[in-house]
């Protein structure tokens, strides 16, 4: 089976490369990678993220069956919030990382998840569940992110009731566009500022094609500079960063994990990783020599023995320089430490970096 | 979009050409394959002297999304490198077919040519994707 967001025909008319993702026909790029990269960099860039799952959590009980599956400390959400949060398995590990929007306090949450996990989050959510009302939604929101410097002028102009230049970070308005109900978030996936916008699906390509057309010219961009992005912000993605073997401190997520607030799912085991003392780390590294890194590479000590693994690797577009991210044994965690990566049988020195490779 | 494909030209399934001037072998990639690939970001070719093998990789290309090895057309010794490429790899995008050239061959046996694409063949094959 093959999805079609609600802007595919818009891709097709633009020329984009298409591309299966997660069971969706995808853009993969428009023009160039690098243009798209840059162009988000620089101005303002538009994606296409209605593959992406969204999963409505409702009623007295959601406050309750969140703080249950999920490790960030929901009850601290106020009305118009967002949050970042992992949803542990019951062995440790990761079913999906996550973001919570509070669009009404102690009744009323939208959860946005991968693509590619959203099936088996909904099922695992139902599953576990703590007598919420819980639905998937993912088929009645399309979403677009806007991002860069020059989104807030984009959306200012294109949003009549939601002004994000009047948002922080991280949160969620509701609003119309045309008609049609929208839900505006100061959340991304790329380190810029910007927003992404959940609406009905069947306003998306209108509000697709009035920020296209908008004269601030905002650029297309496709998966392609989307993973560039993220990885320059060493921002994890679930099948890279995290799966469902790990533990989220090692993937320095701790940050999204709060044992002192709660209980929820897998929290014995997933401290009990953490007070024992991590046995490896998920480090930004650059290279030392000419290669670029690529997911499943092995690291490796100067001696040749296996002390790690690539998760995700690049040319950065913005450094014009390769860059990688691994867990390595913690001992080679440090910034300085050198490591070897193992490209197609050569060891290629690397230097362990500070993260994130882009600093904003 | 319709691709460059020069007639003189022997082709690959993998992507790579073939022009040959006698017993030497001057390997690229095609318009084709660097339109895949996108902006081509790294090179890592064999050293002069080196050996090849028909069908086998000789060496690698990446973008700044994908990898991807280099198939040797024919059989034989690299007997040139085309080193600008190492720190500027852009004329693999910019001029495939010409200064974008990757190694020279010199072929041990011409009868392998007969296992290439000539360009109606391979236009085809481009063009069904």
């Amino acid at each position: 089976m093959s999805l079609k967001t609600p802007l595919y025909q818009n891709h097709v008319n633009l020329g984009a490369r298409i591309v299966e993702f997660a069971g969706w026909q995808m853009p993969i790029q428009y023009t160039s990678l690098k243009e798209e990269h840059n162009a988000t960099r620089t101005h303002v860039g538009l994606f296409d993220v209605s593959h992406m799952g969204e999963i409505r959590v409702k009623g007295p009980k959601a406050v309750e069956t969140l703080q249950w599956l999920t490790t960030n400390d929901v009850a601290k959400l106020e009305k118009g919030q967002a949050q970042y949060g992992l949803l542990p398995n019951d062995k440790g590990g990761l079913v999906d990382d996550l973001f919570i929007y509070c669009l009404d306090k102690n009744a009323d949450y939208l959860v946005c998840v991968n693509a590619s996990n959203k099936d088996k989050d909904f099922a695992w959510m139902t599953k576990n569940n703590k007598g919420a009302d819980i639905t998937d939604e993912s088929s009645i929101w399309g979403q677009i992110a806007i991002q860069g410097p020059k989104a807030v002028e984009l959306c200012d102009a294109i949003f009549t009731d939601i002004k994000i230049s009047k948002m922080n970070r991280n949160e969620i308005q509701v609003g119309k566009f045309q008609g049609h109900t929208i839900m505006v978030a100061t959340t991304g996936y790329t380190g810029e500022t910007g927003c992404e916008v959940f609406i009905q699906a069947a306003g998306t390509p209108a509000l697709w094609e009035a920020l296209l057309a908008h004269p601030i010219k905002a650029v297309p961009v496709g998966l392609g500079a989307r993973d560039t992005l993220r990885t320059e912000m060493k921002y994890s993605l679930y099948g890279h960063e995290i799966d469902d073997t790990t533990n989220p401190y090692e993937a320095l997520l701790g940050w999204a994990i709060k044992p002192q607030a709660k209980d929820f799912m897998s929290k014995a085991q997933i401290v009990a990783a953490k007070e024992n003392g991590l046995k490896r780390k998920l480090i930004g590294f650059k290279m030392a020599e000419r290669g670029i890194p690529r997911q499943g590479y092995e690291i490796k000590n100067s001696a040749g023995q296996k002390i790690g693994v690539t998760t995700s690797g690049t040319h950065s577009v913005t450094l014009d320089e390769p860059i990688g991210i691994a867990y390595v044994e913690t001992a080679f965690s440090t910034e300085g430490s050198e490591i070897y990566v193992d490209i197609r049988g050569k060891l290629i020195k690397a230097v362990v970096c500070k993260t994130p490779f882009v600093q904003k | 979009m319709a691709f460059h494909v020069p007639e003189e030209y022997y082709y690959t399934k993998d992507h790579e050409w073939a022009q040959v001037d006698e017993n030497i072998v001057t390997v690229g990639i095609t318009e084709f394959a660097q339109d895949q690939l996108g902006e081509v970001v790294y090179v890592d070719l064999p050293e002069e002297g080196q050996k090849v093998t028909q069908n086998q990789a000789f060496g690698v290309v990446e973008s700044v999304k994908a990898v991807s090895d280099l198939y040797a057309p024919v059989s034989g010794t690299i007997i040139e490198v085309n080193s600008s490429l190492i720190d500027d790899p852009s004329s693999i995008n910019d001029d495939p077919n010409n200064n974008g050239w990757l190694v020279r061959i010199e072929m041990d046996s011409e009868k392998e040519l007969a296992n290439l694409m000539r360009s109606p063949e391979y236009k085809k094959l481009t063009s069904d994707k």
